[in-house]
Parts: structure tokens; C-alpha cells; sequence
């Protein structure tokens, strides 16, 4: 049996699915429909799975979340919808159930923060608001784990039975006109399968997609055109506003029977005194800097720093141990030097990296867990308005100074595929920290005085590019509505462990998996192209290989910027594989693999103007491959996965050019 | 006659029409921005801009530009002027 879990979004649902089904979960894939949902078998009962569906307010077709669904519950006719709302909010929560109740499918409802409202004196009649919405209705806490056994016994129940819900609001004269509406529409609606109730609100709303389903003819349209202007009439609005007008009133009756006396409880009281100073006028932005430098301190330096080289240090050893064992066999030298030079530098380097992506993820998914990322979304929106995105793009760009894979992943929250792309886009050029060895070599030879200035001109030129392709993107490609920022600020609430946990996981898996796949095959193709020549022999010095022809044929596009050698075209090659390639693969080529002797080497090699050049470029150009893999899985798409790397190369070509030029008329 | 951006912090309104079209009018409405509801203008972002208002026992932001599509009658602030009602 499958089981639907729906609700609003910040109501706990996830926390109740991973209650539910613990790591037993699985991204589910569900013929017909373009859903990327969690399904997950319930602990202890082996022939039962619950699918999270997104959080979404309700089931007009305005999102990607609430198209998906509304697609999920209508094709795939789960055994039972489980409605989990927030019993701190039920008025809000309740205009989705009186949706769902539409859909002619068992279902129960889970009145979540139980707990909550105890402990604040409120007390929600649960029999009498399982009368009125003629479902079962259980009180839970999600996060404590409390009445989930309840809940599951009442699903089943009403599924075994199917057992469809009896709603007993009492009906105004609007509801009569639906009930004609119904009528009307009754034959259509079952032509196509849909429910009856649903099919009429949707009509009513002006659903493009269900108009278009039920395929109404010229006669059926008069008479809902008529009933349409009778409920116009009657509620003295237009028919859309009447809705959702009509659904709120309802919920009032509801709730006035369910709840009497709502003291706010404790957590809402609470997140006031948080909100006023988070918030904050003048104090807002400060805190909001001091706890992402915070963050970013301890991944990426107090704790993240020392368990990724402690893990540096694992995989060194078992590289050894393994090169000792393949020198013992004596296995063919091409062999050997593929698995200790190719594929264990290449996917260590970056597995190390795993300690701090894991580090970092747990104190951002406490952020979001917690609801804080809410109000930084919520602090940020004027200055991303500008660039026609909503402050919910800003997070994902401020991980993009750790790194741009997470930062990637993070799009995800956001709800238009514009805003998503444009973000991705956007991301790539907030400085990640792969890039920072780069700045320091060049520093250290270019600029040994004030390094630190050095260093903060790329980061600002990072954001400032960002900025102007912002701008740019913003009136051509992306031009349009930015979706409307209308968003729901949650009561701060304390993340649970599990759901952390299971974050985390998630997040680990995606980056290893893919560590021993996409970095896996790229580790081994930059390996070949440095030891082999055209004639596939092994070479031994940089100079004959196919990756410095390569690197010779490309080198001259780079003249204008300064730069074209083929030493410093390689290095930009192999830096697709992952940024820190570019200083190892210089050191290869100019000092014989001795970093600590490259700055006085590069000083030899490049111009003051063209080692500026060649860092803004190194700054600007398509992220590494790992990173562009996971731009493709977000877009779902490799064609504009490519053309979000070629834009990114031709912002880095252009804005070099532009240095290297323009200095070079300066006299520099 | 005002719009819902019109309000200065702690005050309340009631909502008497909602204007605009399609997917944002839909989206407010979806979110209990229906007539005769009362809202309260709770606070104001750092940079004046987005609003939080309480409406329904519930904070939502929006932003200023899409406050002026919702047509309010002030009215007096309810005792409890942080939680704001039904």
C-alpha cells in the first residue's frame, strides 16, 4: 500500500516522513509523472510506503511543487492521503485538507505540534473536527515521535476500508451554486476519472490544465458561465476571490468548533524576542555577517580544516600502501602510475574535501531546520530584487564561497526554474575556496607585500561580476517575472537530530557517489592526456604530451588576455577537473613539481598584468566538474548545463581581455 | 481607502479587495489574503522592504509592490496587537 504524505510547507512533514520510515528512503520514481519525491517502506510495517510529497499551500497549478502534487494524488490514486498540519496554524493549514478532501481518497488527518499546544493551554477538539471534516483525525508530535503509531493504524484502516471522507460543514449559498456546478459537470468529470468536487473548484478557478482535460462542450460551458455569474452575484466578488473566500469561511466555522480562546504558544512568543533582534533594523545585516563568517570559520578552518587533512592523510597512506603493493607484483608501469597519479590523486584530492562539505551542511541545515534562513531570505530580498532574483537566491550564493556543489544543491529551495537557472549561473562566480591556493601562489610571487589586498580585489571582483551579469541576464535571457516572493516566516523551532542526520547522509552520498564516477572517469582522462603522446606512448617529461598539443593548438585564443602559452592553457584545463589542478599542474610544467619553487618560476613566466589577467579568468571560468555535474542534475538538462559553462568561459575570457587590455594601454 | 503597504507598523486593516491577476492574485488569495480578513503590519525588512504582516494567527512576508494590490479599510488595532485574530 502506498500512502501520500501532504501538508503545508514548515508543518513538519519531513520530520514525520523521517519518523516514519527512519534511512529506508529512497528518491521514488513514478511512471507519468515528473516527480522527484521521497518514498520511503514504514519501519516495522514492511508492505506499507509512504511518499513525501513537497509542502505546498495549496493544489492550484501555479508551482512546479503544487502541479506534481496534485498530478501524484490524481494519477497515481495512492490508498490514503496522510494530511499533516500544524495545529499552531490551523486556519492556514486547514485551506489545503479542505482541498484534499476534494479527491475522493481516503485520507486522515495528523494535527501536528501536539505537544506545543498543551503546553501553551490550548486544547483542539480532535473528535469534533474529525465530525465536521468526515476523516479521522489524530494529534501527533512529529518531532517527539508522539501518536505516529495511532496515526498509522488510522491510515491503514481507512484504507483497507477505503473509506472516503464525509465532509459536514454546513453550506451556504454558495456552496448550493457548487453543488450545481457539480451537477453540471458530472458527466464530463467522470468521462475523465476526476473527482467531482475537484473537477468543479478547478473550473471555477479558471484551471487551464482540467479546463482542458474535461473538454466541456458549447452547452456545458454556458451553464457553468451561468452558475459563475451567479456566484458572482451571490458573494458580491468575482468567482475567484468567491472561493477561496467561500473555503476560508468554512475553515472559520471549523475552527471556531475546534479551537475556542487560541493562547499563542510559547514558540511563537519566542520567536518575537528572536525576530526582534534578528530582524532588526540596523542589527540584521551585522549578525547576519558574523554568523556565516561563524560558520564558515568552523568549516573551513577550526574543524572542517583538520579532519579533511586527517582524511588527506588516510587516503596518502592507503595510496602508499597500495603503490608498495603494485610495485611488489610488478604490474606494467602505465598501470601503476593510472592508479597512484590518475585515479588515487585525482579522487582523493577531492574525497578530503568530504569532512568539510559534511561540516558545512550540518550547520546550514541548521539554519534552515531552525527557520532562520527564512529571515535572511526575508533581510536580503531588496538588494536581489535589483537583479530581478528574491532573497531566496541568496543563500545559495553565499555556500558558493565555500564551495559550488552545495551551493547548487541549495537551488533546489527555489521555486521558479528561472530564479533556479539564473542562480546557478550566478553562483560559479562568488569565489569558492578550491580557488584559493591559486590566489595565494600568485600572490606570493606577484604581490609578497600585501597579499591580503591582492586576495580581496578577486573576491570583489567575484561579486562584482556577479552582480553585472545579474543585470545583464536579468534583460535578456532571464527577462520576465521573478516569481512573486510571498513567503511564509515559520516560528523558530529546534531542528531534530534525525532530520540533520539524515541531511547530512543525503548530501555524503550524493558527493561520493559521484567522487568515484564523474571525478572518477575525469581523474583518468587528464592522467592520459598528461603521460601519452598522439602515438599513445607513454611520455615522461609534460612537453610531449597530448594534453600541451592540446594545449599549444588552444593557447593562441588566449593571446589577447595575456596568456598564451601552453603551459598556462594546460593548467587551465586540467583546473576543469578541480581548481587546485591548476597550481599542481603549473608546478609540473614550469618548476619541475616543486610548488614551493613556482612563485619565483611564474614571476619568469608571466607579466605583473597577465598574472592578474590569468587569475581573473582562473576566478570567472566554468566551475570545476564536479560541480558543473551537479548544475546538470539540478537543470535536468545538459544542454543548458553547457550553455551555463560556456556562458560562464565567456564572462571570464571578456572580463580578462578587458584587464589585460586596458592595462596594457595604462602602461602597467 | 489604503493599500496593505500603506500601513505603518502596528496597524491593522481589514482586507476589502484583492486586485492583480493570474498566479499572484491566486497565490494570495491561496494564502488567506481574502476580503473582510484583518491583517497587521508587523514589521519592516532592514532595507524597508519586504513587510511581515500576521494575518490568520500566522506571519507572511511580502513585498511592498505586491502589498498594493490589496485594498484595505484601517481599522483599530486588537488588544492583543502582536498576535492579531481571525
Amino acid at each position: 500500500m502506498i500512502f501520500a504524505l501532504a501538508g503545508n510547507q514548515n508543518c513538519g512533514k519531513t520530520t514525520l516522513f523521517n519518523q516514519l520510515t527512519g534511512s529506508n528512503q529512497h528518491i521514488g520514481n513514478f511512471p507519468g509523472v515528473t516527480i522527484q519525491a521521497k518514498e520511503g517502506v514504514v519501519r516495522g510495517h514492511d508492505h506499507l510506503s509512504v511518499v513525501d510529497l513537497p509542502g505546498v499551500y495549496s493544489l492550484s497549478p501555479y508551482t512546479a511543487e503544487e502541479i506534481v502534487t496534485r498530478e501524484f494524488l490524481i494519477t497515481q490514486k495512492p490508498e490514503a492521503i496522510i494530511n499533516i498540519v500544524d495545529g499552531t496554524n490551523l486556519q492556514r493549514n486547514l485551506y489545503l485538507t479542505l482541498q484534499l478532501l476534494e479527491l475522493e481518497i481516503p485520507m486522515v488527518l495528523a494535527v501536528n505540534m501536539m505537544d506545543q499546544l498543551e503546553k501553551s493551554g490550548n486544547h483542539v477538539k480532535l473528535e469534533a473536527l474529525s465530525k465536521l471534516l468526515g476523516i479521522p483525525v489524530v494529534g501527533i508530535s512529529a518531532a517527539k515521535g508522539q501518536g505516529i503509531q495511532k496515526l498509522m493504524i488510522a491510515a491503514q484502516t481507512v484504507a483497507e476500508k477505503k473509506q472516503l471522507p464525509k465532509p459536514v460543514i454546513e453550506k451556504n449559498v454558495l456552496q448550493q451554486d457548487m453543488v450545481k456546478l457539480e451537477q453540471i459537470l458530472g458527466a464530463a468529470a467522470a468521462r475523465q476519472n476526476l473527482p467531482i468536487a475537484f473537477a468543479a473548484t478547478r473550473v471555477l478557478e479558471g484551471d487551464s490544465i482540467i479546463n482542458r482535460q474535461l473538454g466541456l462542450s458549447a452547452a456545458e460551458e454556458k451553464q457553468v458561465a451561468e452558475i459563475i455569474a451567479k456566484i458572482e452575484e451571490d458573494s458580491r466578488m468575482d468567482h475567484i476571490a468567491a472561493l477561496a473566500d467561500m473555503r476560508y469561511g468554512q475553515i472559520a466555522i471549523v475552527y471556531d468548533s475546534v479551537i475556542q480562546d487560541f493562547h499563542r504558544s510559547r514558540e511563537q512568543i519566542r520567536t518575537d524576542k528572536i525576530d526582534d533582534i534578528v530582524t532588526h533594523r540596523f542589527w540584521a545585516i551585522p549578525l547576519f555577517f558574523l554568523i556565516m563568517l561563524g560558520i564558515f570559520w568552523l568549516s573551513f578552518g577550526v574543524i572542517g580544516t583538520p579532519l579533511s587533512d586527517g582524511l588527506a592523510e588516510l587516503i596518502d597512506r592507503f595510496s602508499y600502501w597500495v603503490d608498495g603493493c603494485l610495485g611488489q607484483f610488478g604490474i606494467s608501469p602505465w598501470l601503476h602510475s593510472l592508479i597512484i597519479d590518475g585515479i588515487f590523486a585525482g579522487v582523493g584530492s577531492v574525497l578530503s574535501f568530504l569532512p568539510t562539505i559534511i561540516c558545512l551542511f550540518f550547520f546550514l541545515s541548521i539554519l534552515e531546520d531552525s527557520g532562520y534562513m527564512a529571515r535572511v531570505a526575508l533581510i536580503m530580498d531588496k538588494a536581489l530584487r535589483h537583479i530581478g532574483l528574491s532573497g531566496k537566491s541568496f543563500v545559495p550564493m553565499i555556500i558558493g564561497f565555500g564551495c559550488s556543489v552545495p551551493a547548487i544543491m541549495a537551488t533546489r529551495t527555489l521555486a521558479s526554474p528561472r530564479d533556479r537557472q539564473m542562480t546557478i549561473m550566478l553562483v560559479p562566480f562568488m569565489s569558492c575556496s578550491a580557488k584559493l591556493p591559486i590566489y595565494a601562489v600568485f600572490a606570493a610571487a606577484f604581490f609578497p607585500e600585501k597579499p591580503w589586498l591582492l586576495m580581496m580585489i578577486i573576491y570583489l571582483l567575484g561579486i562584482g561580476v556577479a552582480i553585472l551579469a545579474g543585470l545583464l541576464l536579468n534583460r535578456t535571457a532571464f527577462r520576465g517575472d521573478s516569481t512573486p516572493f510571498l513567503m511564509e516566516l515559520p516560528p523558530y523551532r529546534f531542528p531534530t537530530l534525525k532530520t540533520i542526520g539524515l541531511n547530512i547522509w543525503d548530501r555524503a552520498k550524493d558527493f561520493i557517489t559521484k567522487a568515484f564516477t564523474i571525478i572518477f572517469l575525469a581523474s583518468i582522462l587528464i592522467w592520459f592526456l598528461q603521460r601519452f603522446n598522439f602515438q599513445l606512448q607513454m611520455v615522461d617529461s609534460g612537453e610531449n604530451s597530448m594534453l600541451s598539443s592540446l594545449g599549444k593548438i588552444i593557447a593562441p585564443v588566449f593571446a589577447p588576455l595575456g596568456f598564451g602559452n601552453w603551459q598556462a592553457t594546460a593548467a587551465l584545463i586540467t583546473g576543469f577537473s578541480a581548481k587546485e589542478t591548476v597550481i599542481s599542474t603549473l608546478s609540473v610544467l614550469l618548476s619541475n613539481g616543486d610548488v614551493a619553487g613556482l612563485p619565483l618560476a611564474l614571476t619568469n613566466f608571466f607579466t605583473p598584468l597577465a598574472a592578474f589577467s590569468f587569475l581573473c579568468f582562473c576566478l570567472l571560468y566554468m566551475p570545476c566538474v564536479a560541480a558543473f555535474a551537479t548544475g546538470k542534475r539540478e537543470l535536468k538538462s545538459w544542454r543548458k548545463a553547457v550553455e551555463v559553462g560556456l556562458f560562464q568561459t565567456a564572462t571570464a575570457y571578456i572580463v580578462a581581455m578587458i584587464v589585460y587590455q586596458v592595462g596594457s594601454l595604462l602602461g602597467f | 481607502m489604503m493599500t496593505l503597504d500603506e500601513l505603518k507598523i502596528h496597524e491593522c486593516g481589514m482586507i476589502t479587495q484583492v486586485l492583480g491577476t493570474g498566479a499572484l492574485r491566486q497565490r494570495l488569495l491561496d494564502m488567506g489574503l481574502t476580503p473582510h480578513t484583518q491583517v497587521l503590519l508587523k514589521r519592516i525588512a532592514p532595507f524597508g522592504d519586504p513587510i511581515t504582516i500576521v494575518l490568520r494567527g500566522y506571519e507572511l512576508t511580502i513585498r511592498k509592490e505586491d502589498g498594493k494590490n490589496i485594498i484595505i479599510a484601517p481599522i483599530e488595532a486588537p488588544r492583543d496587537s502582536k498576535g492579531a485574530g481571525k
